[in-house]
């Protein structure tokens, strides 16, 4: 086995050295019982080129990736530029561990730190994280957050919230013991802010939202009384929006995945998490800080620790230790090979094209937007008179890639589907989805 | 570094100095430099009731926390803001400026069980 | 270290999208003006090539796997093969969008209801979920579904968790969180769990204990049996964390030692890359009245094609937005495929016969306090090596000698210390040389301590002033003090 160094002659050595006949003798101390228990896999060894195969056949075997995705919901198809994934391939930042050693990870360090400015600037909030798993473990750990800062045991939550976040932000908040409350959608898509819940510790609103309409955030903080304002964005979208932070979001959190990451079945994905500076002690997760060296050179270290499980143990602002350093330094990466400049080209694309496509759906006989809300890159259309779910069998016969109606409905918004557009769309393909639509095809 | 004798002393090495009906609460020399540098103390709120041995709040290292016990029971009726900007002064002058909160005493009896200086030494010796 | 913020802000970095090719109206006009963004984000333009050279140049300030050597006990710094990363990166993989019908993405599924198979296997346990992206986010995982459990059976008086002194802050910090106490058992002369202590905790309001199979100071507890067997007498069940699963792997499963729920680092023992600090993934395995507890959706068989099952009325929920780390998976399963179960018992036996071997040489010029047979991880501690001089003094001088150094401070029940875990992927060679240079800095320490406390002096940077760091916290780039 190639990744084992060491021979046959190197083991007799070395278990002469240390005065052991054999290899068995160092297992001495695990119950014979268990030992004798155990069963293999019956799992031959196989040579990297049977294995490289084996992978290529079940890569081959994923057809999705043959088509054009109308798929959204918080991952996206999004243009990586080449360049991205060179740097990130180089094995000095992936086969590094955490940068517990300062001194030999300013490499790692650096980028946390750039990281965290990007993130900052982006959601228009003082301080970000090193990063979280992924967008839904992001806010529930925002949830658990705002329930410490204000302790009153009850959330409000939008109901227009990704079903995958909201599933996540249950699971925790179930164990917390907190109430989760239901703030309901109008026929816009947008939240109805006109009455929220009394008592609660913070409100949880999406923008964009599940229905890719954008909430209005305008004047929400002041309606909220000392309760905190969570918001979870999509943060390429911010290359066009006005951020959370310019609306007095307390907590913004987002999925990363739309800055430079792959679809890649869902993960490994990003979690982004920012706040106010007053709540730093609250924070959960790494962060990178800046100071010098005793020589008084500049450099980066990870700093307020104090919160985290490592120190406080039972008592840390959270659980987390491994996050995703990897996909924070793609998101690092790819967001300075597009500059400020890119990036809201690139979001003012996605918002044309999607507007492109829902124009021409709205005119077709038959079709309707169910939202009339502002919207970014996805919106929702319902048949007036067909199946929804017979209409994606079209697309998907026309080669498109669109999620089942059961997305919508389990919102509470049945015989609908939700489409997506990217950069990556062309005018092409967008004027064959409205011909499927139209019956042309 | 000298432990005055006039004030009373924690197992859990917070000193107290009795001022009338008041009681002045900060953390031990020993104990500041167990720690090492001080980045940061949580002060409780102003009007808070604590419960001797109760917590009063903490102070942080670089990598460690400690909490500080309330050495008697009361209402918090001062805290030592300047703490927060100059977390350092815990360690510069655990005994005067670095103090933590004051509390009105609502049981004066319970000084009685605290340590005095010469009790305190001892124990840390 | 200078940030991209100071690169080239007004570079041309046009180019990588193209023109839009259906009619523009521009964002107010689509969304009203009070909605559009009122302030670029300070995100520098800077062309591909200042781009490259500033992260090619930041990669080299790092010490990786590749680079040599990385010790790091508890943390299996093993090498990562090369070809994980390629069968990752096929674009079958890559392109398929979580929300595709199960028809098109029958390779992904198939994978991860191979990899689950296969864990099932390693672990002795009868159902794996591979939701959980990282080692706590296992444990939290394996604390919901003790809550869900005994939730189901009434028995809500179980609130509390008990731990030895040696385990990892993640385990008080996850039991935490899904809404435990925490009580810890203190470890006997021999660095194992007290039974007696243990004992003495046991009743009615325990929900279990969670246990790190070896210890966090490599010792195996011999008593594993016993243990987990007072645990169910009692009604609790056994957590196990398999943070340390390298030591045994291939050779015994922590089914048959009576573990309820065991947790999977794949980017510790089986092969996937840290990342600098992740994304990692926690694959949890469960013992049979735990399976219906599971995350969903859960990866199954129907016939010959493979399917997300929602219907899963008793589950905890879901864990993550989709199906986990799947790209993480892939390069696990990659691992295991080539290993076989000839490659997985090689695996642990060779990071422990490295561990032993190069225990036995450092115990003579440092102490080893737990001083018996140890597992893939032995703990040293640099007390009494010369007056003045710490484990991070220790630890610094390792850089200077092109070494990442061990962990340090961990476990806490050990002070000063040093704890070594080489994998099995170091050569006999590589650990002479390790040996030798930690043998070279104990002689250091007492004739030139200086060496030590100034240490590193070749690295990129020196000792960084972590107070600083904490007093004023700086988390952003202060653009105030560089106008553009």
């Amino acid at each position: 086995m190639r990744y084992i160094p060491n021979a046959d002659a190197d083991r007799q050595a070395m278990l002469r050295e240390i005065g052991r006949s054999s290899i068995d003798e160092l297992f001495a101390d695990i119950p014979q019982s268990v030992i004798d228990a155990y069963r293999p896999l019956n799992l031959p060894p196989r040579s990297e080129l049977e294995v490289f195969d084996e992978l290529t056949r079940l890569a081959n075997a994923n057809e999705a990736p043959g088509r054009v995705p109308l798929l959204g919901g918080g991952v996206y198809d999004h243009y990586v530029p080449r360049a991205v994934h060179h740097l990130t391939s180089r094995s000095e930042f992936y086969t590094a561990y955490t940068p517990y050693q300062p001194e030999i990870s300013q490499g790692t360090l650096t980028v946390m730190f750039e990281f965290q400015t990007m993130i900052s600037e982006l959601t228009g909030m003082e301080i970000a994280n090193a990063s979280m798993y992924d967008g839904a473990t992001a806010l529930a750990e925002a949830v658990l957050m705002a329930e410490r800062i204000r302790k009153r045991g009850r959330i409000a939550v939008a109901a227009n919230l990704f079903s995958h976040d909201r599933r996540v932000v249950n699971t925790y908040a179930w164990a917390a013991g907190i109430e989760l409350v239901d703030v309901p959608f109008t026929s816009a898509g947008r939240s109805d802010l006109a009455r929220l819940p009394e008592g609660i510790s913070a409100l949880v609103i999406q923008s964009p939202n599940a229905f890719g309409v954008i909430e209005a955030l305008d004047g929400l903080k002041a309606r909220l009384g000392d309760a905190l304002l969570i918001v979870a964005t999509y943060p390429l979208a911010l290359g066009i929006l006005e951020p959370p932070g310019a609306f007095g979001a307390d907590i913004v959190v987002g999925e990363g995945q739309c800055l430079g990451l792959p679809m890649g079945y869902g993960g490994p994905l990003l979690g982004l998490f920012a706040t106010k500076k007053e709540h730093l002690r609250q924070l959960p997760g790494r962060v990178s800080g800046r100071t010098v060296d005793v020589d008084g050179r500049l450099g980066y270290t990870m700093t307020a620790q104090t919160r985290e499980q490592h120190i406080r143990r039972e008592k840390a602002t959270s659980n987390i230790c491994t996050n995703s350093a990897h996909c924070a330094l793609t998101a690092t990466v790819y967001l300075a090979s597009i500059g400020a400049g890119g990036l809201r080209q690139v979001a003012l694309l996605n918002l044309e094209k999607a507007h492109y496509l829902a124009t021409k759906i709205a005119k077709l006989r038959g079709y309707s937007l169910v939202f009339e809300g502002p919207f970014f890159n996805e919106f929702v259309v319902r048949p007036s008179d067909g199946d929804a779910d017979a209409l994606r069998e079209r697309l998907e016969a026309g080669g498109f890639l669109v999620e089942s109606s059961q997305a919508m409905a389990d919102l509470g918004v049945p015989n609908a589907l939700r489409l997506a557009v990217t950069e990556r769309r062309t005018r092409a393909e967008l004027d064959r989805v409205v011909d499927i639509l139209g019956g042309k095809r | 570094m000298a432990y005055p004798t006039a004030y009373r002393y924690t197992k859990e090495h917070e000193w107290v100095k009795i001022e009338g009906n008041r009681a002045r609460v900060g953390i031990t020399d020993h104990a500041q430099a167990e720690l090492g540098d001080v980045v940061f103390v949580e002060l409780p709120t102003v009007g808070a009731d604590v419960k001797q041995g109760g917590l009063l709040g903490t102070v942080e290292s670089v990598k460690a926390v400690s909490d500080v016990y309330a050495p008697v029971s009361g209402k918090v009726v001062e805290v030592n803001r300047d703490l927060e900007q100059s977390p350092e002064t815990v360690n510069q002058s655990p005994h005067e400026a670095g103090w933590i909160a004051v509390i009105q005493l609502a049981d004066p009896s319970e000084t009685g069980g605290l340590l005095d200086a010469a009790a305190y030494e001892a124990l840390i010796a | 270290m200078r940030t991209i913020f100071e690169r080239g802000a007004a570079e041309a970095a046009d180019g990588i999208f193209p023109a839009c090719d259906v009619p523009a109206k521009g964002a107010a006009a689509w969304l009203g003006a009070g909605l559009v963004r009122s302030k670029p984000p300070r995100i520098p333009n800077t062309s591909e090539t200042t781009v490259v050279r500033h992260y090619t140049r930041l990669c080299k300030l790092n010490y990786g796997v590749d680079d040599g050597i990385y010790p790091l006990g508890s943390c299996t710094m093993k090498y990562n093969p090369k070809v994980n990363e390629d069968t990752a990166a096929l674009p079958g993989f890559t392109d398929a969008h979580p929300g595709a019908d199960e028809r098109y993405v029958q390779g992904s599924l198939e994978l991860l209801y191979e990899l689950a198979r296969l864990l099932q296997g390693i672990a002795g346990l009868p159902a794996v979920t591979l939701q959980p992206v990282a080692g706590a986010h296992g444990e939290l995982t394996g604390m919901f579904l003790f809550r869900k459990y005994f939730e189901s059976r009434g028995e809500t008086r179980r609130t509390r968790i008990l731990l030895p002194d040696s385990a990892h802050g993640t385990n008080p910090a996850s039991a935490a969180v899904a809404g435990f106490s925490v009580t810890e058992i203190p470890s006997n002369a021999r660095g194992t769990v007290d039974l007696e202590a243990l004992r003495a905790q046991l009743n009615d309001t325990v929900a279990g204990i969670m246990l790190t199979v070896p210890n966090t100071l490599g010792i195996f507890e011999e008593n594993i049996l016993e243990v987990t067997r007072a645990v169910h007498e009692a009604g609790g069940l056994c957590y196990f964390d398999g943070a340390n699963l390298n030591s045994f792997i291939g050779r015994a499963r922590p089914g048959d030692m009576g573990a309820d729920v065991f947790h999977f680092n794949l980017h510790k023992t089986l092969s996937t890359p840290h990342g600098g600090g992740g994304p990692g993934a926690g694959a949890v395995a469960v013992s049979k009245p735990l399976v219906d507890f599971l995350p969903v959706p859960r990866v199954v068989k129907r016939r010959d094609r493979f399917a997300l099952d929602w219907d899963c009325p008793k589950s905890i929920g879901s864990v993550h937005s989709f199906f986990g780390n799947v790209l993480v998976a892939i390069k696990a399963y990659t691992y295991v495929l080539q290993l076989g179960d000839e490659g997985l018992r090689a695996v642990s036996d060779n990071a422990v016969l490295n561990a032993n071997y190069l225990q036995e040489r450092l115990k003579r010029t440092y102490v080893l306090p737990y001083d018996r047979l140890c597992k893939h991880e032995f703990v040293l501690t640099s007390e009494g090596l010369a007056k003045g001089v710490t484990t991070l003094d220790v630890a610094k001088r390792l850089i200077d000698y092109g070494i990442h150094p061990p962990t340090v401070y961990f476990p806490l029940i050990v002070h000063e210390a040093l704890m070594i875990e080489p994998t099995e992927t170091e050569s006999r060679e590589t650990l002479d040389r390790f040996a030798e240079i930690l043998e070279r800095i104990a002689a250091e320490a007492r004739e030139h301590p200086e060496l030590l406390h100034d240490a590193p002096t070749r690295a990129p940077v020196r000792r960084l002033d972590q107070t600083t760091a904490a007093r004023n916290p700086v988390f952003t780039f202060p653009f105030e003090a560089h106008p553009a």
